[in-house]
């Protein structure tokens, strides 16, 4: 295994690095007071790619590999985890979905428009009652006239204030439980949808996280993503790759918490020299350097795979199992390096601790991660 | 004192109250970065403000351990609650109970006891965090009036729409190479001239707590405002932080506790799989842990707070629960947000409060850092080089 990167992912490293420092981290704290990420950092994000990178060329996409795309949501989080997640979502719970069980009229109706940033998505599975129990999904999707009729409710729903496009999983046939679920293109303006309350989150509050609603919401017949009966495997293999995505944002957010920790040692002074001079202090910046480098590794592990065509799920949740915890690791004595200051809202790392928490959460909590992982490990 | 069971209904009583006066407003008060007049009241009722004050200056005159029970009572409902009694009691009643002239103690304990008054202690400095040696802050006599000038940073108890008196540590001995040992403690209350407040600070959590800068120009005092005797403050702040200690303990058990009862409820409740998640192991085993860890910071601040009410040195042991329960108070908090998932990050939850609020408790009043070194020296014989 060789993570000696080749020059496209280098150079894009180094680009994603420079917007992360340059437009990212200087909007950051604004970002979280306002509760939003503004149309113009988005609009930069698009024309810049980011809302393409798994996307053919044709569809005026970036082709990227998964490689890539981990470095980049890794450096993007060290600005801004939430911008990350917006970009992280965007690729891989919803162009990479649609290219991949996409019917050729659904990629040419959405992909050029979600590769442009036109169309931005989310993607939606949780319920009240199936959260961890995903499969458990109570939203139903009954076939009419042709089309199918929608109801149910949804929540945690990122990108859901301003998505035009909703991947939403929703039973064909509840009798059959988890294999009874399908995957529905739904469009905002969809009658009988709507858009409901937001997340309050004690971290990434630019995040807009949202509740939905069907109510006979009516989708034509090729609404459909996949077959029926799909939706769960669909569902599961995004996951799959978006959680090298959280893995990697998780990886940005401890690196950040690192950077700005041993910049503080440097510069604090008590007992007559700076504390980085202790050898408490050097040894919490070693064991946080070493973390992340074992999550980087798990990271970057699973995304080769997942560019080689090798299965890759237990690979990707071992590195969001392992990263979101080095991230919480690293945020905390980010926050403890800096002493009191490291508990106010003038330093980034005040931010960082209350971000990183969430990682260990979204898009699968650790024990979700744990099932995946024994599922695959302990087969046979 | 087996497990500490005849401290039971003093605690059931305890929580009857906090969950009457405090628990309610305790999401407000995190929310609106305010206490409110009527919570502060009540508890100025039913006399916290002066559980280690002596009755006979209108305060409760309790032992150390049933202070610790009730600001760890206080806490498990509201950490900004938790740590103004924290602070009222073991930095400010306290040392001036121990420290204090006659005339001062008449006349600030019952203030500070009935809770007209609130006090702070000032002591961290921009450049004297851990290192208290450092401290630039000074006063020199003119007349029979101390003039005080320097800045003071991260001060606790300094309530805005409130009366304030600060014991401030400023140096005394023009001489800095006697650092720590150049100090003396002041009491200065807020209207005096020269007094003024710098901004209050914007933090992650205990946000119903004010926490101030403090600027001191040209501020007078009369003579009599030396607590202690001069060049004496080094041991009047190492003597409140050591009781201090105990209290931050305390807070971080009951915050600790909070998040545990919380975890308790929703892995009976919340179904998953076609069962309370709590049938599953991998929960089963988190509450064990946050269970034993729990109890056993709960043995470490009472047995800390026992040292101390028998007059025992407790300065290590102190230093022990303050580290301890604080960490074990942030794993609670963290491993009850993982039980409870996204519900857990949710701000109308008071989950992820408790967890902001705790994390300071591994930094205030001696960060877990510095509660090592004590701990260590307590136990180290180095030899010194010849």
């Amino acid at each position: 295994m060789d993570f000696n990167l080749n020059d496209e992912q280098k150079m894009m490293r180094q680009v994603a690095a420079e917007i992360a420092d340059e437009q990212l981290a200087p909007k950051a704290e604004e970002m979280e007071e306002n509760r939003e990420i503004p149309g113009e950092l988005l609009a930069f994000l698009a024309e810049q790619g980011y809302f393409g990178m798994f996307l053919p060329e044709r569809y005026g996409g970036a082709e990227l590999d998964f490689a890539t795309y981990a470095l980049t949501i890794e450096e993007f989080s060290r600005g801004s985890p939430a911008v990350a997640l917006v970009v992280s979502v965007q690729n891989a719970l919803v162009g990479k979905p649609i290219l991949t069980y996409g019917t050729e009229g659904q990629k040419e109706k959405y992909l050029a428009r979600v590769a442009s940033g036109e169309l931005l998505g989310a993607f939606s599975i949780t319920e009240e009652d199936a959260g961890s129990d995903a499969a458990n999904v109570q939203t139903t999707a009954a076939k009419k006239d042709g089309g199918y009729v929608l109801n149910g409710r949804k929540l945690y729903v990122t990108n859901a204030g301003f998505a035009g496009l909703f991947l939403v999983v929703a039973s064909t046939d509840p009798a059959a439980g988890g294999k009874g679920l399908s995957c529905f293109l739904v469009e905002r303006d969809a009658p009988g949808f709507t858009v409901g309350e937001r997340f309050d989150g004690m971290g990434m509050r630019a995040l807009d996280v949202r509740r939905l609603e069907f109510k006979n919401c009516e989708v034509p017949a090729d609404a459909l993503l996949g077959a029926e009966g799909e939706g769960l495997k669909i569902a599961l293999a995004s996951l799959d790759g978006s959680r090298i995505g959280v893995g990697a944002q998780a990886v940005g957010i401890g690196q950040q918490a690192f950077n700005e920790a041993k910049k503080y040692a440097g510069e604090r002074e008590q007992f007559g020299r700076p504390i980085l001079s202790f050898q408490a202090i050097q040894f919490y910046l070693v064991e946080m350097a070493t973390r992340l480098e074992a999550a980087r590794f798990l990271t970057l592990r699973a995304a080769t795979l997942a560019d080689a065509g090798e299965p890759f799920s237990a690979e990707a949740a071992m590195a969001k199992l392992y990263a979101s915890e080095a991230a919480n690791f690293c945020a905390n004595l980010g926050v403890q390096i800096h002493g009191g200051y490291g508990y106010m809202k003038d330093y980034v790392v005040e931010r960082f601790f209350r971000d990183a928490r969430v990682t260990e959460i979204y898009e699968g909590t650790s024990e979700v991660q744990k099932l995946v992982i024994a599922g695959k490990l302990l087969k046979g | 004192m087996l497990d500490y069971i005849e401290y039971e209904d003093f605690r059931a009583e305890v929580k009857a109250k906090v969950d009457e006066i405090v628990a309610p407003h305790a999401a407000a008060i995190d929310a609106d970065d305010h206490i409110p007049d009527e919570v502060m009241k009540a508890i100025g009722e039913v006399g916290w403000f002066g559980a280690l004050a002596p009755a006979e200056y209108g305060g409760l005159g309790w032992d150390t351990v049933r202070y610790a029970i009730m600001v760890e009572e206080v806490s498990r409902a509201s950490g900004s609650a938790g740590v103004m009694l924290a602070v009222q009691g073991s930095l400010v009643t306290y040392p001036l109970q121990k420290y204090g002239t006659e005339e001062q103690i008449k006349e600030y304990m019952p203030k500070f006891a009935s809770g007209e008054v609130m006090g702070s202690f000032g002591l961290t400095e921009p450049g004297a965090g851990s290192d208290a040696g450092n401290t630039k802050t000074t006063a020199v006599l003119d007349g029979d009036e101390w003039v005080i000038n320097g800045q003071k940073c991260f001060i606790t108890n300094t309530k805005r729409d409130w009366p304030v008196v600060c014991f401030a540590t400023v140096r005394t001995d023009p001489d800095k190479s006697k650092g720590v040992y150049g100090v003396s403690s002041i009491i200065v209350p807020v209207d005096a001239p020269g007094f003024n407040y710098g901004r209050k600070e914007n933090k992650m959590g205990l946000r119903g707590s004010d926490t101030s800068e403090i600027f001191f120009e040209d501020c007078r005092v009369p003579q009599k405002n030396l607590l202690g005797e001069v060049n004496e403050g080094f041991k009047i702040f190492m003597v409140a932080l050591d009781a201090g200690r105990i209290s931050i303990g305390a807070m971080a058990l009951g915050l600790g506790q909070g998040a545990f009862d919380l975890a308790v409820k929703h892995a009976e409740n919340r179904v998953q799989f076609g069962k309370p998640i709590g049938t599953k192991q991998a929960i089963q085993w988190k509450i064990a842990e946050m269970a034993t860890k729990v109890r056993a910071a709960r043995f470490l601040v009472y047995s800390a707070a026992a040292l101390k009410d028998a007059g025992l040195p407790y300065t290590k042991e102190a230093a022990m629960a303050k580290y301890y329960a604080s960490q074990v108070g942030r794993e609670a908090a963290y491993d009850a947000i993982q039980v409870h998932g996204a519900l857990g990050y949710d701000k109308s939850y008071p989950l992820e409060r408790i967890y902001r609020d705790v994390k300071l408790d591994e930094i205030g009043e001696g960060t877990s850092e510095i509660q090592k070194i004590v701990i260590s020296r307590n136990i180290l014989q180095l030899k010194k080089k010849k």
